[in-house]
């Protein structure tokens, strides 16, 4: 049990120790709340452009200073129009994975009213869920970023563990949010937002390369997605190329 | 409200400490009666830290014809606030038949900030509307439903900086000859103008632009003016 | 109504397959006073006929309720139990704007509220509701709607669509006119809607302001309630109409008054 700093094996195993308090005759794994994101994933970033949205991230889950899980995907779409992408505790974004693939499995395919739900209803309904885990003091450890193409309007809008959500035309999390939202910020108003799909993904790329080479917990394997009115496409991830033979290094 | 959780917490891994659940998001508001209008104002600025999250964020609530709420403090609280109330004003227009007067929103608001007595919203609201007399109208709370009527209200971390201003220039405090003339909406909405490029000047969370909501009897017209980004 | 050995309970069924109970609640429906709907591609219109207990001396009941912006509902029956699926649906208007900030899908609403009437037939301890719904909603995806509920938790989209006493008249007089309906505007969807509730007041009752009312919903716009003096100008308009239709068309006139009379 290398892996087992935190002692849960013993606990949930059949002959853990009883808790040796006499108040309490339980054991203590009762009530259990997350203090800590432990498996996390880095930075997401995204812009609008014309005619829909591009969201990247890397590949990487890691277990503090570790690269525990190198090839899992941060991006996930959910449903005909929506891309959702997650920095922060990689379980915690599994967990709200199953739980909007299911409310959209209520709401779109068993109610078959030909309705779909909307980026901006996703966005909304984890802003709240997430808001509702921390009055709960039991946070969903993450950053979500939510970008959407649904009647000919692009969404992007990003929410947090605080419940904290806003919308903008372009978003980064984590070091995202110091190193390359600058970066796509000025290129934005650079461009006046008109921008095309190849150019999005195109500084996209460069973003995340500039991460890979100051996040010390960024990787070089990355995926870039695109929603637009073809629905979402999420590519296979590709390799970025870097450059290290600068006299600097 | 010291500890707050920096972006780097996507990657920070394993790093102990007890969770804050709350966060000032920055930020300015302010509301000043008039006899036969009121105004209302608030930036746009998130921010956690550093960091700016967005530049186009409303603190401005339309909450009836004649009455907003400005909300400077927790964004996801101040927006969950904003919801509620809009459910139960609307939960009252079914029941009633009409809107809730300005007077019965201010008690409402009293009455569900103390309702989180024990965990409080973080928010620091101004509410402004006409009254049933016709009158402009500001109630000022603290977090947790305190509240009075004021002359003039501001609100969040802009706050030290032009209240004391607004005391002496709206209220006329520490004046030895009080003005007679009484404000008109001209000279407020250009000292509302003013408080906000001045905070802008030296508050790193005011700025970007504000979002003002001038209330009169015909209704309610919004006017943004731009500050600097920086 | 015939009694029988199969209707002291809602859950038992009778040898012919049937629910006594719930098709005793659905003659509640036939015996309120009528609901009318009509929908064009961007407007959805109910009107309803309203009774009094008494003619000088009480007010009319109320039978058409704002749900939200964007939904209307009209009842038939019990009007006591019509008002708890009103509130019911209100409440669930409000919550899906706090959780999605969206406007509540019109579908959505009717099935839950049709969901909420079928528990009603299964339990003992229940009883079904007395009351049919007309549901007008408009949606941004997905266009106008018009839907009928019943106390079986049975639920039907239409075009146009009467339930209530002497409801069988309008249905005639939508089955006769329905295909013009999808490009008319407001004036002549309400002019309709009036003119299908006006066969339904029964022997000696005339279509007043003080009995008749009309909602609206539709695209870019918010739920409309038009009844007392707002609509007299519709009224005053009907009685034109029909006269110059007498004069014009004696013969289809004619037709119209045959039918009815078989109900």
């Amino acid at each position: 049990m290398s892996m087992d700093n935190f002692g849960l094996y013993k606990l949930m195993h059949e002959d853990a120790p009883k808790n040796n308090n006499p108040l309490l005759e339980q054991p203590t794994l009762a009530k259990t709340h997350t203090t800590d994101p432990i498996v996390t994933g880095t930075s997401v970033l995204a812009i609008k452009f014309n005619g829909g949205v591009a969201i990247a991230a890397d590949t990487l889950a890691s277990y503090g200073s570790m690269a525990r899980f190198r090839d899992i995907e941060r991006l996930k779409s959910f449903g005909k129009y929506t891309i959702v992408g997650a920095s922060g505790e990689y379980s915690d974004f599994q967990y709200i994975e199953e739980q909007v693939k299911q409310s959209l499995i209520d709401r779109d395919y068993q109610l078959d009213d030909g309705r779909s739900t909307t980026p901006r209803e996703i966005y909304q309904y984890l802003v709240r869920v997430l808001y509702n885990r921390r009055n709960k003091f039991d946070p969903l450890y993450n950053v979500l970023v939510i970008a959407g193409y649904e009647n000919g309007k692009a969404f992007l809008g990003q929410t947090d563990y605080l419940g904290t959500h806003f919308e903008d035309v372009t978003l980064a999390t984590g070091y995202g949010s110091y190193i390359a939202q600058p970066i796509l910020r000025k290129f934005y108003s650079e461009k006046n937002g008109n921008i095309t799909e190849q150019e999005a993904k195109d500084i996209l790329k460069k973003c995340l390369t500039v991460l890979f080479y100051r996040d010390a917990r960024a990787a070089d394997k990355v995926q870039i997605a695109v929603i637009n009115d073809q629905g979402p496409k999420i590519d296979e991830p590709i390799k970025l190329e870097t450059q290290w033979t600068f006299k600097g290094f | 409200m010291t500890t707050h959780i920096s972006p780097q917490m996507a990657s920070s891994g394993t790093q102990h400490g007890k969770f804050e659940p709350y966060v000032n998001n920055g930020g300015t508001t302010l509301a000043i009666p008039g006899k036969d209008f009121v105004i209302a104002a608030g930036d746009t600025r998130l921010s956690t830290g550093y960091s700016i999250h967005t530049r186009q964020s409303s603190k401005v609530f339309q909450l009836t014809d004649k009455c907003v709420i400005v909300t400077a403090g927790m964004q996801s609280d101040a927006s969950t606030l904003h919801k509620t109330m809009h459910a139960r004003l609307v939960h009252y227009e079914h029941a009633h038949g009409k809107q809730m007067s300005t007077e019965a929103i201010g008690q409402m608001l009293s009455n569900m900030l103390y309702g989180r007595r024990f965990f409080p919203y973080y928010t620091f609201n101004l509410v402004a509307g006409i009254d049933s007399k016709g009158q402009g109208v500001v109630y000022g709370y603290d977090a947790i439903g305190s509240y009075q009527s004021v002359e003039v209200g501001a609100m969040g971390t802009g706050q030290s900086l032009i209240q004391p201003l607004l005391d002496n220039q709206v209220a006329y405090k520490n004046h030895q000859l009080v003005p007679s003339k009484e404000l008109d909406l001209e000279r407020a909405l250009s000292l509302v103008k003013d408080s906000f490029t001045s905070a802008g000047e030296r508050d790193i969370y005011t700025g970007d632009s504000v979002e003002i909501a001038i209330i009169t009897q015909e209704g309610i017209k919004y006017e943004t003016l731009q500050l600097k980004q920086d | 109504m015939f009694r029988n050995q199969y209707d002291t309970d809602i859950t038992t069924w009778s040898p012919a397959g049937r629910l006594h109970q719930v098709e005793y609640a659905m003659e509640a429906v036939k015996q309120g006073s009528a609901c009318v709907g009509l929908k064009s591609n961007t407007l959805v219109v109910i009107g309803s006929l309203k009774r009094s207990p008494h003619a000088e001396l009480s007010s009319y009941q109320k039978k058409l309720a704002k749900i939200d912006d964007h939904i209307g509902f009209g009842i038939a029956g019990l009007a006591s139990d019509g008002r708890v699926l009103i509130k019911n649906a209100r409440t669930q208007a409000i919550n899906h704007k706090y959780t999605y900030d969206t406007p509540i899908s019109v579908q959505r609403l009717v099935l839950q509220i049709s969901d909420k009437s079928q528990v009603s037939t299964q339990r003992s301890s229940k009883r079904p509701y007395g009351v049919g719904l007309l549901i007008s909603g408009y949606d941004e995806q997905t266009g106008t709607h018009l839907f009928q509920t019943e106390p079986s938790g049975n639920y039907y989209e239409y075009k146009a669509i009467a339930i209530g006493a002497r409801s069988q008249s309008a249905r005639t007089y939508f089955e006769k006119n329905y295909q013009t309906f999808e490009e008319a505007d407001e004036e002549t969807l309400i002019l309709h809607a009036l003119r299908a509730l006006k066969g339904t007041t029964g022997d000696n009752v005339e279509l007043t302001s003080k009995n008749a009312s009309i909602s609206i919903v539709g695209k870019d716009r918010k739920y409309k309630l038009i009844e007392e003096e707002q609509l007299e100008p519709y009224l005053a308009k009907l009685e034109e109409n029909a006269a110059a239709t007498t004069e014009q068309q004696p013969a289809e006139q004619q037709d119209d008054v045959d039918e009815e009379m078989v109900q």
